[in-house]
């Protein structure tokens, strides 16, 4: 097949003669899709398994609606292209699992720094190092919050279903942009290359976030890091009208650095409160059958689905247990997880990792030896077999 | 209806993952049901084992996996003897008898045809032979109609290979029905 006749092939692919815009896409794609719903002009990017096709459908698409796309060299200036890119106006995003994920993580601290809004997708698989290549994992929750060095906070988004990693890429570019900041979406091999149907809303039913640019004048001093009452930071876009200094170094409200300490204090304290002060608006989730839940499983991303498909057969059963998804992973709903499993007997975490969700459910919740963790990291699915197992030996069934 | 489970097994470049999408989109885009299509490959771009899972349901799919296929097709022998012990009593196994010899017994139906001959022999080349098992596949299972599957292939490949598809389609739906027991 021709270069032609594949992408003919490829616009065409699992398009819907109807009104409505429904696809039948796997989730990499829905999120492309998503990323052009919230208006993204740029892509910079290195291909990496489980996210190429992430890279491969903006490569065709960007172009076609003026966008930019990129393949850099490797994953350290294709992060560093996306900061650049922000700056100079454009929403901007890269993708990557999690060899590069590791290799982006100084340019996204220093994105945090300079309060650059940006989109990072990480569809994660199995790790340290190269790992599994072509398999599932959610080991990198810790490494999205804290892979960059020094205190910051981020924001860390995911999604079970393609209709939802849709939604959510367009509310992480909503809150890149409103909170200038990074936000990591954290899909799963699972989720990137399942197919599902998609419905595309029609623009304008779900908010798209529009950059917030100064009002300051050409000619007339502009201070990037004067935040407004409401502490937002408006953009003036950088190589425009304005002439300023961006570093990650700590600086003042004119970009330059400072070592002052109330300064550097005054810094820090913001950079992490605009985020964790608001952890109550930025939390997502969906629950299930919670209300009467004796038994709440907390999960997230593909094994989520594993979670709720065991939920609804053993609620056919007769069995009061319930599933509380998470879709913010990071600010960590803590007030959210607390509440929702405090009437529970136990709580199980499902995950496919060693407990990094665990562990913070654990510290929110009321009772945490009541905490109990499921979980596979050999590179399959966690199944509804396997959580249904550990739910028996916890609630001393045997085996 | 029933809730159909499919496993479908080969080598890469076989085109198994590209039948099993077609399938899923042929339910879930042109006939208004639930399907879901996962799939688990080695980092191999050719040659390496390749499997790839689909659901169709009325009703909602969350685990996307298939654990125990009521459908399995296996299109090499590595397949056949990796998969052929998981399918469901009662199950029925799709593979083309001239490159699988199932020596495993199951309590489950084994259909052999020589698709991928009959491909040769009629378009002269071997690309549409997955589309071929599909057919067969479907007139075995009736999980989807072919109606449904040429719309689906319409809107996936260019023109240029409509008609080749089509052909292969029936060739291996008219197969499976001729032998049909």
């Amino acid at each position: 097949m021709g270069r032609t006749q594949k992408q003919a092939t490829a616009r065409a692919a699992g398009r819907n003669a109807g009104a409505q815009d429904i696809r039948f896409v796997q989730g990499n794609e829905a999120c492309v899709l998503g990323a052009l719903y919230a208006g993204v002009g740029f892509f910079a990017g290195y291909p990496i398994t489980p996210s190429t096709e992430i890279a491969e459908h903006l490569a065709e698409q960007l172009p076609r609606r003026g966008g930019v796309f990129i393949q850099m060299e490797d994953e350290i200036s294709a992060m560093c292209a996306v900061c650049g890119a922000s700056l100079a106006g454009a929403k901007a995003m890269t993708a990557t699992s999690g060899p590069g994920f590791s290799l982006k993580q100084e340019a996204i601290g220093y994105a945090c720094m300079a309060e650059i809004p940006c989109v990072v997708v990480d569809v994660q698989r199995a790790g340290p190092s190269t790992g599994l290549p072509t398999k599932v994992s959610q080991g990198d929750v810790n490494q999205a919050r804290w892979g960059a060095h020094g205190d910051h906070s981020i924001v860390v988004l995911t999604a079970s279903s393609i209709q939802d990693v849709f939604s959510i890429t367009v509310e992480a570019f909503n809150i890149a942009e409103t909170y200038r900041t990074p936000v990591i979406l954290l899909f799963d091999e699972v989720v990137g290359h399942m197919r599902e149907k998609l419905v595309i809303p029609p623009q304008g039913d779900l908010e798209v976030v529009e950059r917030l640019r100064t009002e300051v004048r050409a000619g007339v001093n502009y201070h990037p890091y004067l935040p407004r009452e409401d502490g937002r930071l408006p953009i003036s876009d950088f190589g425009g009208v304005h002439r300023y200094n961006v570093t990650g170094l700590f600086h003042d409200i004119f970009g330059f650095p400072t070592e002052k300490p109330e300064e550097v204090t005054k810094l820090v304290y913001h950079l992490v409160d605009k985020i964790e002060n608001r952890a109550h608006l930025l939390a997502r989730h969906k629950e299930y059958y919670l209300e009467d839940a004796e038994h709440v499983i907390v999960s997230y991303g593909s094994s989520a689905r594993s979670a709720i498909h065991l939920v609804e057969g053993r609620r056919r059963k007769g069995d009061r247990i319930g599933l509380l998804e998470l879709q913010t992973l990071w600010p960590f709903p803590s007030q959210l997880v607390r509440e929702k499993t405090a009437r529970a007997r136990n709580v199980f975490v499902v995950e496919m990792n060693m407990g990094q969700v665990k562990s913070q459910v654990k510290q929110a919740a009321v009772h945490p030896d009541r905490v109990f963790l499921v979980n596979r990291m050999d590179g399959m699915m966690v199944t509804p077999t396997d959580i249904g197992k550990v739910m028996r030996i916890i609630e001393g069934r045997g085996f | 209806m029933e809730k159909y489970r499919f496993l479908m097994s080969g080598s890469g470049g076989q085109g198994v993952i590209t039948m099993a999408i077609l399938l899923a989109e042929a339910a879930a885009i042109h006939e208004g049901r639930n399907a879901v299509q996962s799939q688990s490959y080695g980092p191999e771009a050719r040659g390496g084992a390749t499997r790839s899972d689909v659901i169709v349901s009325d009703g909602p799919i969350f685990f996307p996996k298939v654990l125990q296929p009521n459908y399995l097709v296996a299109l090499t022998n590595e397949a056949a003897g990796k998969y052929l012990p998981l399918i469901r009593p009662g199950g029925l196994c799709l593979y083309d008898s001239d490159m699988v010899t199932p020596d495993v017994r199951v309590d489950a139906r084994k259909k052999g045809l020589p698709l991928y001959a009959a491909v040769m022999k009629k378009l002269g080349k071997p690309v549409a032979f997955n589309i071929c098992v599909l057919g067969a596949l479907a007139a075995l299972t009736e999980a989807v109609s072919l109606a449904s599957l040429e719309k689906a292939l319409e809107s996936r490949f260019a023109k240029a290979h409509h008609e080749n598809n089509r052909i292969a389609l029936h060739l291996g739906a008219d197969m499976a029905r001729d032998c049909k027991d």
